[in-house]
């Protein structure tokens, strides 16, 4: 926090000034149009535990799984300069053996439901693999790779299923989908801390980071230089695997069932647009996961903002396009260019002769 | 496409070689479903059939196929496809006429290209973000024009829907004796015909091999002199035109306008231009391949379906795992190709 703090005085966030700006127009906007969107209050879920509740809160909770699957596309996207467009038909997977694992075993106690966790991990590790070996070895590009298990993969988990969407009750599976019982915040938003701490021990014990970023910058320089690309591009995949499942199980367990058909529909794209917002090149190199993150949150707030504003939930996209076009329109190289040649004689015209003097 | 085997006096371009490769297999696939399924694949209806149902498919194919060789990527031609249908069904409704709703269609199309092919060539935005955000407000302006789905009321338009080429040469005669004469419906011929365009565009005209040149290596094109950000433009406009065309066609096929039309109609056309041998890194493609690509696709549906694999799932499994198999393939043939130039 204190470098964050020491680099916004110094005057600038670099990659992460987009995404905070959006934000804060964001907070702006809603405080015009309604400050009572802010309110949060304790109220008594159905179980009678007190729990917080309002706009704020369900944004957070609900960018729960969309957060945890940016953190690893960042890393994918960063490693591989590409993205994968097969997390919400993986997570459908996952979803699927982490239900069937529990059907299977018959009672749902602490034990099953980390065996089912555990398997779906395995298998979601599994078809991460594959997409893995596809763009690393096979050296075919993320986005035709992940076609593939983008185009079956839902079937496949309605495969697994046998045809059925199941469900599953108990009180670990709401505990894991809503509250635990006695603290007030929803468990998906712990779920992301736990996750965001991990990622930050992964980097600060390892190097990945700092290889990730060489393999995605210059492949080909980062292996001359002894770091073993289709290692580390693989690991990206496994690694976003790990994601998938964890955000699948929530996505389970938020329903308490499983359907193939539209669980997390249609999040590739939005993942895909989280890690844009956040800052980061979709072409591959430097990455920051906190930026992703926000960027999930952005999303959510943006929807959130407009279901307040009454707009039904299909519509929600034209407008949510048209701030998405807004903002990176603002955040394009060349705007940025134009715009300061616009604002720089104006503001700083001392400094134009010397500009000028310099060319000549 | 001479001297297949034989003595190496003209290579194969890349682009050559991955399209044979695509008519060749499905070639052989037909072939193999005429022997041992027999039934409709023995009719010649069934690849007009496929032609009918595709052709909106097809059409999206071949701008997608001038964008990917560009080196782009332009995910939302099917939801442009679905808005114009959308907005052609309320318009002739409202008592419209069937030739400006055409100009509404090339209009829609055109409208997007502009501003997609702006925001990407002339504000260098990446092109996935820009057309994945045309895809959302396409979807979205859809659903507010119309939730329900719509069916066209209209005297003049139903004539032109249910306008068909009969051939009776090439019909089958029926179990009850008729002779059931050969289908096809216009919007084929409207494919066809974009197809032989484009065909033309990219092989002999300039604008054409600027994309390849363009796709292959952007540096090298501008070297050349070639105005990269205007041909990089006009691919995208082309690729929304197109669009609007398709989004007409499929009006023309279904007669109805519903917010799930063309649902998942990027991918299939993504998938068609791969599995026709058109390289997402640019400058290798051809549309003839992305023609034979959308057969192909359309051939293992029906082979699933005729071969009694009902379970819903098996069609997009097999689906998955035909283009695994495509795409494993051109990766291990250019990547022994590229080795075998070096060496």
């Amino acid at each position: 926090m204190k470098k964050t703090g020491k680099r916004f005085f110094g005057g600038g966030l670099g990659q992460l000034t987009i995404p905070l700006i959006a934000i804060a127009l964001l907070v702006i906007f809603n405080l015009f149009r309604d400050p009572s969107f802010f309110s949060i209050d304790l109220s008594h879920n159905s179980d009678g535990n007190i729990v917080l509740a309002g706009n704020l809160i369900s944004i957070i909770n609900g960018a729960s799984e969309l957060a945890i699957l940016a953190m690893g596309m960042t890393l994918v996207t960063a490693a591989c300069g590409g993205q994968d467009i097969s997390v919400g038909a993986a997570a459908a997977i996952a979803g699927s053996v982490f239900v069937k694992v529990l059907k299977t075993a018959g009672h749902i106690n602490g034990g099953t439901v980390l065996l089912a966790f555990v398997c779906a991990c395995i298998v979601a590790m599994l078809f991460g693999t594959f997409n893995g070996v596809l763009v690393a070895v096979f050296k075919i590009q993320p986005m035709i790779a992940t076609l593939i298990l983008y185009t079956c993969g839902r079937s496949i988990a309605y495969w697994i299923n046998g045809g059925a969407t199941p469900t599953v009750s108990s009180p670990i599976i709401s505990a894991i989908g809503s509250f635990i019982p006695g603290i007030p915040i929803p468990t998906p938003v712990l779920i992301v801390v736990l996750m965001a701490i991990l990622f930050k021990l992964l980097f600060h014990f390892t190097s990945l980071e700092l290889f990730t970023q060489s393999v995605g910058i210059n492949g080909s320089a980062a292996r001359l230089n002894g770091i073993n690309a289709t290692f580390i591009k693989l690991l990206s995949f496994i690694i976003l695997g790990v994601c998938v499942c964890v955000a699948g199980s929530i996505g389970v367990s938020r329903l308490g069932l499983i359907n193939h058909e539209t669980l997390l529909l249609d999040i590739e794209m939005d993942t895909i647009l989280a890690v844009a917002i956040g800052g980061n090149s979709l072409g591959g190199g430097r990455f920051k996961i906190s930026g992703s993150i926000i960027g999930a949150y952005v999303i959510q707030m943006l929807t959130i903002t407009l279901y307040a504003m009454k707009v039904s939930s299909t519509d929600v996209k034209a407008y949510k396009a048209i701030v998405i076009v807004l903002l990176v329109v603002i955040g394009s190289p060349v705007v940025k260019e134009k715009f300061s040649k616009l604002v720089g004689p104006n503001m700083y015209r001392h400094k134009k002769a010397v500009v000028k003097g310099g060319e000549e | 496409m001479k001297n297949l085997f034989g003595k190496r006096k003209e290579p194969l371009t890349n682009t050559q070689l991955l399209m044979t490769i695509t008519i060749g297999i499905f070639v052989v696939m037909y072939i193999l479903a005429m022997t041992l399924l027999g039934g409709g694949f023995l009719h010649t209806q069934q690849i007009f059939d496929m032609l009918n149902d595709n052709a909106s498919l097809i059409i999206v194919s071949c701008g997608l196929t001038i964008v990917m060789i560009g080196g782009g990527i332009d995910i939302s031609v099917g939801a442009v496809t679905s808005l114009v249908v959308m907005s052609c069904v309320l318009y002739l409704n409202n008592g419209g006429n069937v030739f400006v709703s055409i100009l509404l269609a090339l209009g829609i199309g055109l409208g997007f290209g502009l501003v997609q092919g702006f925001l990407v060539s002339y504000l260098e935005i990446q092109p996935f973000i820009v057309t994945l955000a045309g895809m959302f407000f396409a979807r979205g302006m859809t659903t507010i024009l119309s939730v329900n789905p719509q069916k066209v009321d209209h005297a003049a338009f139903s004539k032109l829907r249910d306008a068909k080429i009969e051939i009776s040469w090439l019909g089958y005669t029926a179990k009850n004796g008729n002779v059931v004469p050969a289908r096809i419906e216009l919007g084929v011929v409207v494919a066809l015909a974009c197809i032989v365009l484009v065909f033309i565009l990219l092989k002999y005209l300039r604008l054409g091999r600027n994309f390849y040149a363009m796709g292959g290596n952007q540096t090298s094109a501008l070297m050349l002199g070639i105005n990269v950000k205007r041909t990089r433009f006009m691919s995208y406009i082309l690729s929304g035109l197109l669009s609007g065309i398709s989004g007409f066609v499929f009006m023309m096929h279904t007669g109805a306008g519903n917010a799930t039309n063309a649902a998942g109609m990027e991918m299939n056309a993504i998938a068609s231009s791969i599995i026709g041998g058109t390289l997402l890194t640019g400058g290798v493609g051809n549309v003839i391949g992305t023609l034979f690509g959308t057969l192909t696709l359309t051939t293992i549906k029906k082979i699933v379906v005729s071969s009694g694999l009902n379970d819903p799932w098996w069609q997009s499994i097999t689906t998955g795992g035909m283009l695994c198999f495509f795409i494993l393939l051109q990766s291990v043939v250019l990547s022994r190709r590229s080795k075998g130039k070096k060496s």
